[in-house]
């Protein structure tokens, strides 16, 4: 039985549709991430999750428990929000004190000073989990500080150690790394999949930055206008997107598509150039996805184009090429070595690796050309 | 460097038509309050002589004069003479139980405002932050409350403060306030600047409806508090209306405007000097706060004035 279960999930605010039947289930110790384009509705579903907000239709299960009337204060999640919403008046060590003295002090242990002496035992194991946390974050000499004299990220931290004081069912993450800066954003990623190893508990993680799905999940579920397209571990999502959407919004830079067609005796053609022989039947026309890395170049490269920018940075090389067929620039991952002497504006030819090509019907469906593989001929 | 320096300073000496008439008007604007204040300050310190003729400038020549009560109660004459500072304001406090005024004073005000919070804050923060079907609608009513002014409702409150017995108590005082529309207004005006995150994360920590608002709206809300407590504690400090109305035989109900009465009408004429101090001491504590206050004070009327 899974952990967490989301099913049918409907949400409209006003005449506007945010989540059209959402289905989820999550494991136990999972570490799963809602990815998409802002809007996508992946905020709403985890505030649905969190019971802040609530579903028009559809089933919560939590621990195979209906929590669909279940108020967020009773359900036992634990959320880092993306503003990190420290209380502005207590220090950190109260921050960190407030959610266990909400669920475990009655309302005579969390008066001001009486209350240390009424539930003294409460009080001291209280403190002693929160310097426990504290250690793990490394945050300890922050204790007395508050939320303002703070970083941002060290508030993340105390956000997170607010959220590990307690055992909740599941944490639940809105965005938490997108205050930070570049190199902390980074650095806190590895942190937080450490985190998760280390706790074993379950995580479930908003993000519009692909790059944060990729690198820190065990599942991935990317959303765009309120419905799931496809669910998976990254490297499935990333390998084998199940439609053009999912194909062009996971990866960076993002997969290069280009129009191609499928003949009646069976060719597949893409810019005039014959990529292999499938078996025949309907003629149709193909999308065909390319990621920057399956394009190399090569002096007898099928295909032409002219430079028209580099992106350098430093351990790969990106390459714009303008086609003469093509709108829209082709995007080649070259290695800074083999780049060294073009520039832009420079004539080069390249290929692609067969093995990775995606095709996609005109519709956004991802296909597979029967035989594509068996039939392919050398070049 | 230097150049930079004597520049700055070039261009604040530098005389400015636009700002000179500002202050112009400032400055008459702040004499015109300030006068009576001056008047006021000034009677308490001189004899009734000096009062009656508009001599001595502003504290008078502070001579001994004779007091015409001491000399009927049958003291000698030297027994008699006063200073006109001491006269003034022992007659203040001796007359009148000036000391039990203020103790009324400081029970009302401070009551009606601790239950004006009670009220507001459960109000304001769901007029703010809770989504319920008609809040708009309520909103607009407080709104329309603003409006309505205290002497309309007057004579409505005291037939039923009068029905229910309560003239003449502390209740009658403090009842009619208790719920402020302006404090309302002004506390979901702040509420909606809190961030919905902050409400949220509450929740999730385990925290009820009632234990956001006293537990982290409120402590958020200081400031704005702060402002809304000036504007309360101020205005029933000062009322002189309301007590009036509802205070009319018991005299150790009193509040301090009311006290100032004592010195009014008399047999033998007003007596100027012990009035004037009377209304000094009154208005002391409340310029004492202001000024212990005074940034909070301007914060508060920037923050109800500007969202």
């Amino acid at each position: 039985m899974s952990q967490i279960s989301l099913s049918g999930i409907h949400k409209s605010f006003g005449s506007t549709e945010v989540l059209k039947g959402v289905s989820l289930d999550i494991e136990a110790g999972e570490f799963v991430t809602l990815v998409g384009p802002s809007g996508c509705g992946k905020s709403t579903l985890l505030r649905i999750l969190a019971g802040l907000d609530s579903a028009d239709t559809g089933d919560v299960r939590i621990q195979a428990q209906s929590v669909t009337q279940t108020r967020a204060a009773d359900r036992n999640l634990a959320m880092v929000f993306q503003s990190y919403a420290l209380y502005p008046h207590l220090s950190v060590a109260e921050n960190m004190m407030t959610p266990l003295k909400m669920r475990e002090l009655g309302w005579a242990g969390r008066l001001p000073i009486v209350g240390p002496l009424v539930a003294r035992r409460a009080c001291r194991d209280i403190h002693a989990r929160v310097e426990a946390v504290a250690e793990t974050l490394k945050i300890t000499p922050l204790l007395a500080r508050k939320p303002g004299q703070l970083s941002g990220g060290q508030r993340q931290r105390v956000a997170l150690g607010r959220a590990m004081v307690r055992d909740p069912v599941a944490f639940l993450m809105d965005e938490p790394l997108s205050n930070l800066d570049a190199a902390l954003r980074v650095h806190m990623r590895a942190e937080l999949s450490e985190l998760h190893r280390r706790l074993n508990a379950t995580f479930v993680y908003v993000t519009h930055d692909q790059a944060e799905a990729l690198t820190m999940s065990d599942r991935m579920a990317v959303m765009m206008q309120g419905e799931i397209l496809q669910v998976g571990p990254p490297d499935e999502i990333y390998h084998n997107p199940a439609s053009l959407a999912v194909a062009r919004f996971i990866g960076s830079p993002a997969i290069n598509v280009l129009p191609g067609e499928k003949l009646a005796d069976g060719r597949v053609v893409l810019l005039g150039q014959r990529l292999f022989n499938v078996q025949s039947g309907q003629p149709r026309a193909l999308f065909i996805g390319l990621r920057p890395e399956h394009l190399h170049l090569a002096a007898e490269g099928r295909f032409e184009g002219m430079i028209s920018h580099r992106e350098n940075l430093g351990s790969d090389l990106f390459l714009h090429l303008t086609l003469k067929e093509m709108d829209n620039p082709v995007v080649i991952r070259a290695h800074p070595d083999q780049a060294r002497n073009v520039a832009r504006g420079h004539n080069v030819r390249f290929d692609l690796d067969p093995a990775k090509v995606l095709f996609f019907e005109a519709d956004g469906q991802r296909v597979t050309l029967d035989g594509a593989r068996q039939l392919e001929v050398a070049q | 460097m230097t150049e930079a320096v004597a520049d700055t300073k070039a261009l604040a000496l530098r005389f400015s038509t636009k700002t000179a008439l500002t202050h112009a008007v400032l400055i008459l604007g702040a004499l015109i309050v300030l006068l009576p204040f001056y008047t006021m300050l000034s009677l308490s310190l001189k004899a009734p002589a000096e009062i009656m003729q508009q001599t001595g400038g502003f504290i008078g020549t502070q001579a001994p004069f004779r007091d015409d009560y001491c000399i009927k109660l049958g003291k000698e004459v030297a027994d008699c003479m006063v200073n006109p500072i001491a006269y003034n304001y022992s007659t203040a406090f001796e007359k009148a139980p000036l000391l039990r005024y203020l103790l009324n004073g400081v029970v009302v005000t401070v009551s009606i405002f601790f239950i004006q919070v009670v009220v507001a804050l459960p109000c304001a923060y769901a007029l703010a932050k809770l989504r319920f079907w008609g809040r708009e609608f309520v909103f607009t009513l407080v709104l329309f409350c603003l409006l309505i002014p205290v002497h309309a409702i007057a004579l409505p409150l005291y037939i039923m403060l009068a029905k229910v017995g309560l003239t003449n108590t502390y209740a009658a005082l403090i009842i009619p306030w208790t719920i402020s529309v302006f404090g309302i207004f002004l506390m979901r005006q702040f509420f909606m600047t809190v961030p919905d995150d902050l409400i949220d994360a509450a929740r999730m920590d385990g925290m009820s409806e009632y234990a956001i608002i006293w537990r982290v709206m409120l402590p958020t809300a200081i400031p704005a508090l702060m402002a809304f407590g000036i504007f309360s504690v101020v205005a029933h400090w000062n009322d002189y209306f309301w007590p009036r109305i509802v205070i009319t035989g018991n005299r150790d109900l009193f509040t301090p405007p009311l006290g100032l009465r004592e010195f009014k009408g008399d047999a033998d004429g007003d007596n100027f000097g012990p009035m004037m101090a009377t209304a000094c001491i009154i208005v002391t504590p409340l310029i004492v706060c202001f000024l212990l206050a005074q940034r909070r004070f301007i914060e508060g009327i920037t923050l109800s004035g500007m969202k």
